[in-house]
């Protein structure tokens, strides 16, 4: 007896009846492989790292999303503090563990209370670092991996996100482009997960009326530090 | 659960008009996801040579769906997930519960996925002592319910905050009936915290997929909520079930869809969510599930390939075509007795249930064609619904009188054309006699008294279209100057 895999080959076969097979894979793989952009859209492409930060800021605060901006990762405990109090939220935050956030200096900001890891159900606030982000439409691009547990974007009430300057690109292609290379550790194609994150949660299917926080974060917060290195 | 059957579209639609509450609710929509389209398409100057360029990359991909899925299967099991083919709901329901039962599931949550709908995962999996969760808001209002989805993307669009109060009252035990569920937003809070456990609690989580992207062998998911996201990071099983024709061939051609999928949908710029995931947890990792199952379910589509309705494939499930619709925004989605309502679900659900089963969807149209406008993929949805009318028509499907009256009008067309412009004539005279009496409306009309008995008829203008194209010609030609040549 044939698999339902064979069936659905066959059947699929059936229909390209008259089609030059071993030309039809060659186009295909050519396709696969080609990893050029098709069509990017003219605000896709920023002049330079001043309009691409000037675009990312305005279309992530029309997501509802807020920004703020500050110097140095020396400055980030203050403005996430700034944040927490501004909003009446706990100074409790559950930390993504990389090595780039350490540079903050966390400890010099005494009343806020840090725990490294993975996000828990009981965590109200996270805080993560951003791979890239794209100014087409003020979307964050969060990586899943050892340093940037996925649970951080999703679970807290109020996810604060770490975003390097010069991490802002123009469109989706050009943050995507990079990871093809990267993958993680050389076995994958991609890292396990690439999360594209527009402004904070939300819902329309109660009377088509949008709502903010439908299951994931009901802030979203973006500290753009000017010079992170 | 209500009888749902495309069989029963006429009566249900007559139910579907009466509906003081149904058709409050399809009120809403009108205003919201029409102007939030037209706007977002306006706001993005190379948005129709966007749309040009998702449909050459699914025409691309039908015509060699073999080869990608190939290489999606190829890439996705050297990512470490698993491929499983089903031909069918049985075969895909099966490998569903075997998976569920291997890892000795109770619970399972669920993101939004219509072919989830289409092969009814959540009353088998019940019925296997598993308990289903729908955690996508809309779907899980309709899941304590107990009916299926109305809309593509906002499955309880035919349900009214008032009624969304009382199924959380009747099924969260641990709801104090003092509180307030006056308000949308209480009412979102109190999903937000019930669905909090379940997420937590779940063993498997089932999502859809939007697109699978042969090049890395990954799926992709599209989300306002976050509901996929801790659906699929949270349970130690992660199942996509996705049908065939989901695949893409790379990154590139998977955002440029992205790029009209939300603008199409809801008028947003992007989807909050959209979620690219390439296989299982992997050393290292903090969170994640331990196994990545893909389900590939074909369900007829492989049939339609190479067919005149292989472009409905091109479908990326939108919703656009049904808020543009005006019979859907008349009936809500209901009345079509199917998983795929409105103009999409006309032409779809004859090809995956038989036409046998789902007559009258081709027939509920006025051929108005805003379906088609909006359409991202350009699908030529008032085409293939004149296919299945044509195929009603070649399988003796329709009513015998229907059937023996359009032969008659053909032969006198095709085979006495004089008495057939002289008949038309004296008809389109009378009736415009008739009609001058109450201002060009025809109230009664012998054989459309299935038109009559709701709205007037308007009375032709005394002349048939015909002698009004020949004499428009007449007069062009006494104008111009003799054509030239033909080229």
């Amino acid at each position: 007896m044939s698999t339902a895999r064979d069936q659905i080959f066959a059947a699929l076969r059936e229909g390209f009846k008259g089609r030059n097979d071993a030309a039809a894979k060659v186009g295909a793989d050519a396709r696969i492989a080609r990893r050029e952009p098709n069509l990017v859209p003219a605000r896709g492409k920023p002049e330079g790292r001043k309009a691409a930060l000037a675009a990312f800021t305005a279309m992530a605060e029309e997501a509802s999303a807020t920004v703020a901006r500050v110097n140095t990762m020396i400055d980030v405990p203050n403005a996430v503090a700034d944040f927490l109090r501004m909003h009446n939220l706990p100074m409790r935050a559950v930390l993504a563990p990389d090595p780039l956030l350490d540079a903050a200096r966390w400890e010099r900001r005494k009343t806020l209370e840090l725990r490294k890891g993975a996000a828990e159900a009981f965590d109200e606030v996270g805080i993560s670092l951003a791979w890239r982000a794209v100014a087409e439409t003020g979307t964050l691009v969060m990586l899943a991996g050892a340093n940037t547990p996925t649970t951080i974007n999703f679970l807290p009430e109020t996810e604060i996100v770490i975003l390097p300057a010069d991490r802002v690109v123009g469109c989706y292609e050009d943050a995507l482009a990079p990871l093809r290379a990267k993958g993680g550790d050389g076995r994958h194609s991609l890292p396990r997960v690439v999360n594209f994150v527009t402004g904070p949660s939300r819902s329309a299917d109660i009377e088509q009326t949008l709502q903010l926080g439908a299951h994931g974060p009901r802030r979203l917060h973006i500290v753009i530090v000017d010079d992170a290195a | 659960m209500t009888e749902m059957s495309p069989l029963h579209f006429k009566e249900a639609s007559v139910r579907a008009l009466g509906d003081a509450e149904l058709q409050r609710a399809l009120g809403n929509m009108r205003q919201g996801f029409i102007e939030k389209r037209s706007k977002a398409a306006a706001r993005l100057p190379e948005f129709e040579a966007l749309r040009d360029k998702a449909k050459e990359i699914k025409d691309h991909v039908l015509a060699h769906l073999d080869v990608y899925l190939e290489q999606f299967e190829k890439n996705c099991v050297a990512n470490g997930g698993t491929v499983h083919w089903a031909k069918d709901t049985a075969q895909a329901r099966d490998i569903i519960l075997n998976i569920c039962r291997l890892v000795g599931a109770e619970t399972v949550t669920k993101g939004k996925s219509m072919v989830g709908e289409e092969i009814a995962i959540n009353a088998f999996l019940e019925a296997n002592g598993i308990r289903p969760i729908e955690t996508d808001l809309g779907e899980y209002i309709i899941q304590l319910r107990n009916e299926p989805p109305s809309h593509l993307i906002a499955p309880a669009i035919h349900v009214n905050k008032e009624q969304v109060a009382e199924a959380f009252r009747a099924h969260h035990r641990d709801l104090s009936p003092e509180r307030p569920l006056t308000d949308r937003a209480a009412l979102l809070n109190e999903a937000r915290r019930a669905l909090r456990e379940r997420f937590l609690e779940a063993d498997v989580g089932i999502t859809g997929a939007n697109f699978l992207v042969a090049e890395t062998g990954s799926t992709m998911i599209v989300t306002n909520e976050g509901n996929g996201d801790l659906t699929q990071t949270l349970p130690r099983i992660h199942i996509v079930i996705a049908s065939l024709e989901k695949v893409v061939p790379n990154l590139d051609d998977a955002m440029t869809l992205v790029r009209v999928l939300a603008r199409s949908a809801t008028g947003q710029e992007m989807s909050v969510y959209t979620t690219i995931s390439t296989g299982a947890k992997r050393p290292g990792d903090l969170d994640g599930p331990e196994q990545f199952h893909v389900v590939l379910i074909d369900n007829g589509r492989s049939k339609l390939v190479g067919t005149e309705f292989q472009e409905v494939l091109r479908c990326i499930r939108c919703g656009a075509c049904l808020n543009h619709c005006p019979v859907y925004g008349s009936v809500g989605g209901h009345a079509y007795g199917s998983v795929y309502p409105g103009p999409i679900g006309k032409v779809l659900t004859p090809a995956l249930y038989g036409l046998d089963k789902a007559r009258d969807l081709p027939n509920a149209s006025s051929f108005c064609g805003r379906c088609e406008d909006v359409c991202p993929m350009r699908i030529p949805l008032p085409k293939m619904m004149r296919h299945w009318r044509e195929q009603e028509y070649q399988q003796r499907l329709i009513a015998p009188r229907l059937r023996w009256a359009l032969r008659a009008w053909a032969f006198v067309a095709a085979q006495l054309p004089t008495l057939y412009h002289l008949g038309a004539r004296v008809a389109a005279f009378w009736l415009y006699r008739r009609g001058k009496k109450l201002h060009g409306r025809l109230a009664a009309l012998p054989y459309a008294e299935g038109w009559t008995r709701f709205r007037d008829f308007p009375a032709p203008l005394g002349k048939t279209f015909q002698s009004q194209w020949r004499g428009a010609r007449r007069h062009k030609r006494a104008e111009a100057p003799p054509a030239g040549p033909p080229s």
